[in-house]
């Protein structure tokens, strides 16, 4: 309708696609006779599978929460919001795809083995998901890990496919209903859709509330199966929506720089600038009293976490964690830069990078241990990513006017003014 | 002789702002306005720059900051190294982490408590300071635009009034500029 993607994007984006194409086919070359190639592979997949995924999932979560709390300003972005939110669609793909390889391949064992040294027994490596491997749950097995084994009812095959189609099923129907009632709103008008969408909106915080933390410690925390953190849904909730917030704003300001969203104004941009300030804060928040805790408690089966990933990939991790937290404190503190087009951009980039850095450190240091490294193929499946979702988003983008009519605060965010 | 002052009474916020326009656009300098709740939106018409308080507030934060490193720095590594759970205790970068919290607390302490005093105190509204207010009605229901005659030398006083009474007000009156020590 008024928005359409122009040849010249739809060129930067399959450019983008290409190199990253590229890039990976050189990864796959560098790293075929590794041990941990298959390793790697999936481990990329997660992280990138995850990563996009849970930027749209920020989305439609901020989009509810727009709903519930009945906000005014944010409707002139509503569109841009819905939009990134429906990568959900294949993201929801993507990360079941990689599940159900992960799953027929024992958790990503890709037959790569070592020698236990003690007993001399040999032992399977080099797993995503290492307690989907039987050879570590069966207690006549040789390799018997008494500690994942206790986790059994919650780390099984069976349970964890019943808990992510609930979630996967959750996201899939609320973001169609929040769809539909949108485009809906558009042509009947009056305040029966607005209500509705309060009421789900409220619903879908709350399961978002439980399915955040819960889905986090199934795809992701399991990696490290023998660790656990009680804070970590909160931790990666924090770093999804502030991604989120990033990509809404990186979107608002290219459809902007084309000439559309003529009613978003400075005061609009100042929000999502003070949103992305605030969730880089909540991050930075939950980052540091992880770590403090266990840092200071010192016990060696929790700590472990940390040595991992500081011994091994001391850069990465100090680097995204000053990327996410000094970036955005230091340039987004004051209000002109919260309305400055080029200091934005540069901020929003950075702290994409960062976060994926954030959630590269959740997975890799857990699947890869010392072997893990951001080459070719790490950088090339992000940009294949990448285009995908940006094509994705914008090509949604398409199927509905930028502006929606009849919403009952349209009038009130036309008029914001900060 | 002393300045004069035209005070100009409204009682609804829009309709002083519109006012406030108008007489703008006509070439006035209006000096301040009085009401009983911020005034959107009114600041940059009568010409208000944006407020440094902002500024204020985070050099606060940076010495809250300072005084807090300076604080633990000499209390905790230097003059009274304390065994803490095993924690190093001998170097501030490796004990670091323990110290977050109450640099964070330093911080956040100085900054709220210096934006609020240096706000009271330029505002002259500290405890005990006598209030500067022309007209006690504006903290109730009534706003009020201060505009001296020293401020607008190229129109006559009587030239002044016509242009404030095309304006809805409900009062208009004339009177020597006091200042309020």
């Amino acid at each position: 309708m008024e928005f359409q993607i122009s040849t010249k994007t739809k060129k930067t984006i399959f450019g983008v696609i290409g190199v990253g194409l590229l890039a990976v086919i050189i990864g796959i070359v560098q790293h075929s006779s590794d041990v941990s190639f298959g390793t790697r592979i999936m481990s990329n997949l997660l992280i990138d599978g995850f990563f996009f995924f849970a930027i749209a999932l920020g989305a439609l979560f901020f989009l509810a929460l727009q709903y519930a709390t009945e906000t005014g300003w944010s409707v002139a972005v509503k569109r841009v919001v819905e939009g990134i939110a429906s990568y959900v669609l294949v993201g929801i793909g993507i990360l079941v795809a990689v599940f159900l390889v992960l799953t027929f391949s024992d958790g990503g064992w890709f037959g790569a083995e070592t020698v236990n040294n003690s007993a001399g027994h040999i032992v399977h490596t080099g797993h995503i998901y290492q307690w989907m491997d039987p050879a570590f749950t069966d207690m006549n097995s040789h390799s018997y890990d008494p500690i994942i084994a206790n986790k059994a009812p919650f780390l099984t095959k069976p349970f964890f496919w019943v808990v992510s189609i609930v979630y996967f099923a959750t996201y899939f129907l609320f973001y169609k209903g929040f769809r539909k009632r949108s485009l809906a709103e558009d042509l009947e008008g009056g305040t029966r859709i607005h209500f509705k969408n309060f009421s789900k909106g409220a619903l879908f915080l709350v399961l978002f509330g439980y399915f955040s933390s819960t889905s986090s410690w199934h795809w992701i925390m399991s990696v490290d199966a023998h660790w656990f953190s009680t804070l970590y849904g909160w931790y990666v909730f924090g770093g999804m929506w502030c991604t989120a917030m990033t990509t809404i704003m990186l979107v608002v300001l290219f459809l902007k720089k084309k000439g559309h969203l003529q009613l978003v104004n400075d005061s609009h941009i100042h929000d999502i600038g003070k949103w992305i300030f605030a969730t880089s804060f909540l991050w930075s928040y939950l980052f540091f009293s992880q770590f403090m805790l266990y840092w200071y408690a010192d016990i060696p089966e929790e700590v472990i976490y940390y040595v991992e990933r500081i011994a091994e990939y001391k850069y990465i991790f100090w680097g995204m964690f000053m990327i996410n937290f000094i970036i955005p404190m230091l340039i987004l503190m004051s209000a002109d830069a919260k309305r400055n087009i080029g200091i934005l951009m540069f901020v929003c980039f950075a702290i994409i990078i960062g976060h994926w850095a954030d959630v590269y450190m959740l997975i890799t240091p857990g699947t890869m241990h010392e072997h893990g490294s951001i080459g070719f193929m790490e950088v090339g499946l992000f940009l294949i990513f990448a285009g995908v979702f940006t094509y994705f988003v914008l090509n949604t983008l398409t199927k509905a006017p930028l502006m929606p009519k009849n919403h009952p605060y349209l009038d009130e965010s036309k008029h914001h003014h900060i | 002789m002393a300045d004069r002052v035209i005070y100009a009474m409204y009682d609804d916020d829009m309709v002083l702002l519109d006012g406030a326009k108008k007489l703008v656009s006509e070439g006035v300098h209006i000096t301040d306005v009085f009401s009983p709740f911020p005034v959107h939106g009114i600041d940059p018409v009568i010409g208000v720059k944006h407020t440094r308080l902002g500024i204020v507030s985070f050099m606060f934060g940076l010495l809250g900051l300072a005084l807090s490193i300076v604080g633990f720095k000499y209390m905790m590594i230097d003059n009274w190294p304390i065994n803490i759970g095993g924690k190093p205790n001998f170097s501030l970068m490796e004990n670091f982490p323990s110290f977050v919290p109450i640099t964070f607390e330093f911080t956040v302490l100085f900054a709220a408590h210096g934006m609020a005093l240096t706000y009271l105190f330029r505002n002259k509204t500290l405890p005990g300071m006598p209030a500067d207010n022309p007209y006690p009605r504006t903290t109730d229901d009534r706003f009020v635009m201060e505009i001296r005659l020293s401020d607008n030398t190229k129109f006559s006083a009587s030239e002044l009034h016509a242009k404030i009474k095309e304006t809805d007000i409900i009062e208009i009156e004339e009177k020597d500029y006091v200042v309020i020590k």
